[in-house]
């Protein structure tokens, strides 16, 4: 199956993604320039992490009015698996594909290091080969990703099982100590409604191989391999509904 | 025009330069030629007082693709690949500004790398502060950190490694030395020449505005209570530029539409210019009325000195102008067509078509001024190296000791610093920051590089030519606990004022020392930097030679590590301890004192050293291995303990007298030693080949507990548990910054 690795000016962890999806999964995968406006029969769309535009003006503001973010909306719109990692997930918010903002981690400073995520819903096409409350060891590397939403907003997103992933301790406790950036409710990863696109600020295309310090991302990987593979969010909206519907 | 006196010292040209230029140019020379000269001339472009005394160092080897005199020496990884790589100082703009005086550090020496046709993989930086006790260092050192992170970070470049070290005398002239290493093939890399008669000249990147103009010309000044008065000398850095810069070049270069390219970093466009043409063979002539402009009514005064950030000047092949045009286009880049290159050798500058400046290049490059300073043993060596130690009084428990080093903030961990970092992106980094050397692995082959930088400035201060000779040890030991074989270094030499006799000698004396070490562990030289006049009011800072040494691994799976592994592995010194205080943390940290003759190095035994320590990772014999360095034995055993929640029992054959010799064995600095472990069944094997290398080898103790447990002559001298050890080492320099937020 194939990879599309979204490429803007400033993108940074664009390599990484395409390194993650070809090289350790043996997977295809292609790097998509901005300005194109086609994806290329992709059967799955990362958008990577970096620093899009400079992050001038806010994260993700300029990214979202990139031509190939048309073409992005509409193979979300159809229900087709979409990743945003880091400032990826930055752009989703911006491009409202996903709900809330980003604010400077309460540190007020940008923080690279190992922490502990639990997946909270294992009915997204990036989650289907995990466990419920299964605990991943993954990067984050940011210095706005304190992710923040109106309170009815996360009350939604709770209740819709839309939170995906939560920071937590490396015994699977949600603490705020364990909570690196300063998240409302510790959240780590969200989906949208149609769970077909997922944004998360750790960095799972760094977590592939044990050399570099963990495995634990690829799981994010395989899961929208099989995901694509057994043909749910391959398109099909009814399937995508189906597997909504069985969420609730 | 009138050229005054007092026009030639705001330039900071001596009445002899300016006969010099006189006699060069057969007249009078414009404002822009006398501007020209002066970048050109000023310590920092021309290494005038320096030159002779680099010529000495080894810069070539079976290994070296190019040597000093490019943007970037350029080392063979096999598989066809180069390691491109060289540091540089951002010293002065980094006190007068430190968050942009940094980050255009690291934007300076990204530029040099991807300039050579090699995608950056790593960066390292090298710093020195003064106390922490200081709020004003505090201020300095969390711009700086913040200004590295900054800019590193957004362009996607690991900062993988480096060191901080804290000693007074850089309170108000830190040290921020940045280093970069990039991967490109071997037989393509890129150079800074200009040639080819009628070949077009271009300009790309950021537009020219009037920030940093004269910046080259501060760097070799000393500072006094006007600095703070020069920040507009300070460039702004803007990594996207950089980062759509760094992607556009790299992809041009994939074309062979390309003659040459530099960077424009200090001196600016003046130097990319002179030098292009310079190295071709050739001239090069351009228009500033057609460099891109940020302001209005600029100089060619100003638009030849100004040191704005991210521009790039390149020579292209005749006839494939639209290819690389378009390919900045993709960048949103605009590449502008100022010149051409001539064959008069001559650096011609016009202003709508009016000649200001027309000037030889070898005038301004191969011809500039070359000093023999005069030389001196500075007057407080001698008192320095007696050490008297009846004179100390009774030393105090070693435990006190032991407390009072892990938090001292030179051997403290440095994680509030490198988790500012990015140090994972691009997925290569095997060995993260704050564990010895940093390790990044090469995609596409087996290969890993480990990369040190290292200076130990008390050593260097005592004895400049042995201080030296333990800077380049030191960075290679640490190479080589990682497995890696050095193959190449860099170094980044930064001392006080180059007129004053005795620092000159210091000075000399350090880079004969260099120059010994590389030899004896057959490491060459493949360029640097020097920065002078790193002063305040008269004080110079500690003499501070830093070397940055990259060491090959063949096999990526083989790296080794720092940290201990397994309860029960046997615990091994490599090297002989002997009774040396001389220089040492303890006697900084506990008495004050920059004191007493460094430790003996004898280059033999620590290449010795370094080749067990490479075969034994070759051969999977090596579990862990560290460096031991400030703060001695008990530091290095305490900090393979940190990190692995596994303690460790040693036990050690004292040496010293009486009343010192627990200090003397567990605090003592001497060279050529590493702690390693090794698995218990394999332990006598690796003895057997550490005696056949003639590396002195003892089984001191074991991993294991929850303890950190030393003894001398089996007295317990030391026993702790890990876990309050580990939180005093690693909440040390947090405390500092966290609790001087609080109060502010």
């Amino acid at each position: 199956m194939k990879f599309a690795v979204i490429v803007f000016p400033g993108s940074n962890c664009d390599h990484d993604a395409y390194y993650a999806a070809e090289h350790v999964l043996g997977q295809q995968a292609e790097l998509i320039w901005h300005k194109d406006t086609d994806l290329r029969g992709a059967d799955v769309v990362v958008l990577p992490g970096g620093f899009a535009h400079g992050d001038y003006l806010r994260t993700g503001a300029i990214a979202r009015f990139s031509p190939i973010m048309q073409q992005v909306a509409a193979f979300a719109a159809a229900g087709r698996p979409v990743l945003g990692i880091c400032n990826g997930f930055q752009v989703l918010l911006e491009a409202a594909l996903l709900p809330g903002a980003m604010l400077r981690n309460r540190s007020l400073k940008y923080q690279c290091e190992h922490v502990h995520v639990r997946v909270e819903q294992t009915n997204t096409p990036f989650t289907i080969a995990c466990a419920p409350g299964h605990v991943l060891k993954i990067p984050i590397a940011h210095g706005e990703g304190n992710y923040y939403a109106e309170p009815d907003v996360v009350a939604r997103l709770e209740a819709n099982r839309q939170v995906i992933f939560r920071y937590v301790t490396a015994t699977g406790e949600v603490t705020d100590a364990a909570n690196p950036n300063g998240s409302v409710n510790n959240i780590a990863g969200i989906c949208n409604q149609a769970r077909n696109v997922v944004g998360l600020m750790p960095h799972p295309e760094r977590a592939c191989e044990l050399a570099v310090g963990s495995a634990d991302g690829l799981v994010l990987f395989e899961s929208v391999i099989k995901a694509v593979t057994e043909g749910a969010f391959s398109g099909a909206e009814a399937v995508t509904a189906k597997a909504a519907a069985s969420a609730r | 025009m009138n050229i005054s006196q007092e026009l030639l010292d705001r330039h900071g040209l001596t009445g002899d330069e300016y006969q010099r230029i006189l006699e060069m140019l057969g007249r009078e020379p414009t404002i822009t030629e006398l501007g020209i000269f002066s970048v050109m001339w000023s310590e920092h472009c021309s290494y005038k007082s320096s030159r002779v005394h680099l010529k000495t160092l080894p810069t070539t080897g079976r290994r070296v693709l190019q040597g000093p005199g490019e943007n970037a020496g350029a080392v063979d990884i096999g598989d066809g690949l180069a390691a491109v790589f060289k540091i540089e100082s951002h010293n002065h703009p980094s006190f007068i500004e430190p968050y942009q005086g940094a980050a255009t550090g690291v934007g300076g020496i990204i530029r040099d790398i991807f300039t050579m046709g090699a995608r950056p993989i790593a960066l390292l930086d090298s710093l020195r502060f003064g106390s922490l006790e200081d709020p004003l260092v505090r201020r300095t050192m969390a711009g700086v950190v913040a200004g590295i992170a900054g800019y590193g970070n957004s362009i996607g470049i690991p900062t993988v490694g480096g060191e901080i070290a804290f000693d007074e005398s850089y309170t108000g002239n830190p040290l921020v030395n940045a280093f970069c290493l990039g991967i490109a093939k071997a037989d393509e890399i890129i150079k800074g020449t200009a040639s080819g008669a009628g070949n077009p000249v271009y300009y790309v990147g950021a537009k020219t505005g009037r920030d940093g103009i004269h910046g080259a010309t501060m760097a070799s000044a000393e500072f006094d209570e006007k600095s703070a008065e020069k920040r507009p000398a300070v460039q702004v850095g803007d990594p996207f530029m950089e980062k759509l810069l760094l992607e556009a070049c790299l992809e041009v270069m994939q074309t062979d539409a390309l003659v040459g390219i530099q960077d424009m970093g200090a001196a600016g466009l003046t130097c990319s210019t002179c030098e292009m043409g310079s190295r071709g063979g050739a001239g090069v002539e351009i228009d500033v009325a057609l460099v891109p402009q940020r302001e209005t009514g600029m100089t060619p005064y100003e638009i030849m000195l100004s040191e704005s950030q991210e521009r790039m000047l390149l020579v292209v092949k005749k006839g494939r102008e639209a290819e690389v045009e378009r390919i900045f286009d993709k960048w949103d880049l605009h590449a502008v067509h100022i010149g051409q290159v001539t064959t008069d050798g001559r650096m011609r500058v016009k202003s709508h078509g009016e000649v200001v400046a027309d000037i030889p290049n070898g005038a301004l490059t191969d011809e500039a001024p070359l000093y023999k300073r005069p030389m001196a043993e500075p007057e407080y060596l001698k008192a320095a190296q007696s050490l008297s130690l009846e004179q100390l009084g009774s030393p105090q428990s070693a435990a006190a000791i032991f407390a009072r080093l892990i938090a001292s903030p030179t051997i403290a961990s440095k994680r509030w610093v490198y988790r500012q970092y990015d140090h994972m992106v691009r997925t290569n980094t095997l060995v993260v920051p704050g564990m010895g050397a940093g390790v990044v692995r090469v995609k596409g082959t087996r290969r890993a590089l480990a990369l040190s930088t290292d200076c130990n400035a008390r050593f260097v201060y005592l004895d400049p030519f042995l201080g030296a000779q333990h800077a380049v040890a030191e960075a290679a030991r640490n190479v080589a606990c990682a497995g890696a074989q050095p193959i190449g270094a860099t170094n980044c030499l930064n001392f006080g004022n180059p007129q004053r006799p005795e620092i000159m000698w210091q000075f000399a004396r350090a880079v004969a020392g260099i120059g010994a070490a590389c030899r004896a562990l057959d490491i060459p030289i493949t360029g640097g930097n020097v920065s002078l006049y790193n002063e305040t009011d008269g004080n110079a800072v500690l003499p501070t030679p830093v070397l940055g040494v990259v060491g090959l691994i063949e096999d990526a799976d083989a790296v080794v590590r720092r940290a201990f592994r397994r309860a029960g592995d046997v615990v091994i010194l490599l090297g002989e301890n002997r009774a040396e205080l001389g220089g040492s943390e303890y006697l900084k940290v506990v008495h004050g004192l920059i004191r007493g003759v460094p430790p003996a190095l004898d280059l033999d035994r620590e290449r010795a050293l370094q080749k067990l320590l490479v075969d034994g990772a070759t051969a999977g014999l090596i579990l862990s291995a560290h460096d031991c360095a400030e703060g001695g034995l008990a530091v290095t055993v305490a900090e393979c303990c940190f990190d692995t929640g596994v303690g460790v029992e040693v036990g050690l054959p004292g040496v010293g007298d009486d009343q010192w010799r627990d200090v003397m064995t567990l605090f003592g600095e001497s060279a050529s030693r590493a702690v390693v472990s090794v698995e218990t069944q394999y332990a006598s094997e690796f003895l057997r080949r550490a005696a056949d290398a003639g590396v002195p080898a003892v089984e001191i103790g074991r991993v294991g507990g929850e303890r950190i447990r030393l003894s001398v002559d089996g007295r317990v001298a030391i026993d702790e548990p890990l876990r309050d050890v580990e939180r005093m080492w690693s909440t040390t320099i947090e405390n500092f910054f966290e609790r001087s937020r609080a109060v502010a």
